[in-house]
């Protein structure tokens, strides 16, 4: 990608801490309309935490993030607002369990959107048809298999019509036979021209649909470039080593 | 008066039977008012104490809420910690001087033991809201869902489910100890059995009608709760919406025969 018009997010000089240990190190990103960054690194290199920092799950320390071209944390715009425009899936769900898949997608349509009841359930049907889960309206999240689960999740963010969307190790908590069918529905939003975050262990699919790759370790970013370069020819002995136990296994 | 135990309770319910049902009725009139507002003082400080304080926020709102938490703290500690007898007298009377007139004694009642109840209910609430998984929350915030909302829509309707065992476990409570507020001369059944056990001189037999009629109560009570509880946890199966025709379930395909059936 090249440096066209302002990128739709920009993190400048982003740092963590959890008590001692600092987490984050001067992160530094441009993510530009439709492209579709991928997140490398080991476990415990940062990349989770960095993710839920853009989605403000976790409040960086020092830093700057600016949301089309508006800097979000320093100044008082309501974060509920910026999350709305920023959608998140989680490794874990997190869907509501009180409430059926339905709801799970039109509560935050009718509750911060203000969308009627009608197009709320419009916009949840068509999303849920989308990832092939329409079928499953009437279900509760517990009714339901890992990848659907995950579907559901997918499609909960998607009826926000979000600007962003942020995927933390979607598939990570799935067995083999579930990572499948998550990776497909990723992977036709790829083709659809969404702006992604995506934090994967899954090196093949993440080289198929990123348009960048980030490479991560021990709070910093190591090396960044086209999927190409970083993963078949990688420069840095960090993202070698990681690199390596893939394809090893 | 009868001499032997059976006849001096018939004779007893045939006499005060029906003081005694009113006191009973007042009793459990007076639980259940309590309870419920206990409950919404219980739910209300619940979600008063989760407001999370953040260093964004600018100094004057995070010295307010941490005020607020303290205030509601130390209610919480005081009502739990000292007898509702006490309490009863305290409120009753403290009050009575501060608008410098007797208050009437059932609104006065029922302020006592739902300030009392709400206490306990500040803390249940709390433990039912800590219950509930940190992802319910994060997926709320993450499609921007404010406190309020989050509350209102995802953590207290799970919390309530968790926490019901524990509600009738209050409304029990309630209906035994709303007997402590004769001290302040309301007329529930523990002061209609001391009354009539005291004009009669018959003290055994007027307080096993006195008891049997509670565990009525607090039985019955019981098992409602019971039936409530399974029924809150929702259907178990779910249908398949391919059996609803008025849901789109391959797409925006309109049936061509409906078209010209209209």
């Amino acid at each position: 990608m090249s440096e066209q018009k302002n990128p739709l997010l920009r993190v400048q000089h982003l740092a963590k801490s959890f008590g001692l240990r600092e987490v984050l190190t001067d992160i530094n990103l441009d993510v530009h309309e439709n492209e579709i960054v991928s997140i490398l690194g080991p476990s415990g290199s940062g990349k989770s935490t960095f993710l839920r920092c853009l989605n403000l799950l976790e409040m960086p320390d020092s830093g700057e993030i600016y949301f089309k071209g508006e800097e979000i944390l320093n100044q008082r715009l309501s974060e509920n607002k910026y999350r709305a425009h920023v959608g998140m899936v989680f490794q874990d769900f997190n869907l509501f369990n009180n409430l059926t898949v339905l709801e799970n997608c039109t509560i935050g349509q009718i509750q911060v959107l203000k969308r009627s009841k009608a197009e709320a359930k419009d916009k949840a049907i068509a999303n849920l048809s989308s990832v092939g889960m329409a079928e499953f309206i009437n279900a509760r999240p517990n009714q339901l298999s890992g990848g659907q689960k995950q579907r559901v999740a997918i499609a909960r963010a998607l009826a926000m019509e979000p600007d962003l969307l942020l995927f933390d190790e979607p598939t990570s908590a799935l067995d083999p036979m579930m990572v499948g069918e998550v990776l497909d529905v990723m992977q036709r939003l790829a083709s659809q021209h969404l702006t992604m975050i995506i934090v994967t262990h899954e090196i093949a699919f993440a080289k198929k649909v990123s348009h960048r790759i980030v490479f991560m370790d021990g709070g910093v970013v190591v090396e960044q470039g086209s999927p190409k370069d970083i993963i078949d020819n990688p420069q840095h002995e960090k993202t070698k080593e990681f690199l390596a136990h893939f394809n090893h296994a | 008066m009868p001499e032997s135990y059976v006849p001096r309770i018939i004779y007893l319910l045939q006499n005060s039977g029906f003081s005694f049902l009113q006191g009973a009725l007042y009793t459990l009139v007076l639980a259940l008012i309590s309870t419920f507002i206990g409950c919404v003082i219980g739910f209300l400080i619940g979600i008063l104490q989760t407001i999370p304080i953040r260093k964004k926020d600018p100094a004057v709102k995070r010295g307010l809420l941490r005020v607020m938490r303290a205030v509601l703290t130390a209610y919480v500690e005081i009502f739990r910690g000292t007898p509702m007898i006490v309490q009863a007298m305290f409120i009753y009377y403290g009050l009575a001087i501060l608008l410098s007139k007797p208050l009437d004694v059932w609104p006065a009642a029922i302020l006592i033991v739902s300030i009392n109840t709400g206490a306990y209910m500040a803390e249940t609430v709390r433990g039912g809201i800590i219950s509930i998984p940190d992802g319910q929350v994060e997926g709320a915030k993450s499609i921007g869902m404010s406190h309020w909302q989050t509350m209102r829509f995802i953590i207290l309707p799970q919390a309530l489910r968790n926490i019901l065992p524990q509600i009738g476990n209050n409304l029990i409570i309630n209906i035994k100890d709303t007997s402590v507020l004769f001290v302040i001369g309301v007329t529930e059944l523990f002061s209609r059995g001391k009354s009539v056990a005291g004009a009669y001189y018959v003290y055994f037999e007027t307080f096993t009608i006195i008891m049997v009629m509670y565990f009525i109560m607090t039985f019955t009570c019981s098992r409602l709760l019971r039936v409530w509880e399974k029924k809150i946890g929702g259907p178990q199966s779910y249908e398949l919406a391919t059996k609803d025709q008025l849901t789109l379930t391959s797409g925006m395909y309109t049936n061509p025969k409906m078209v010209e059936d209209n």
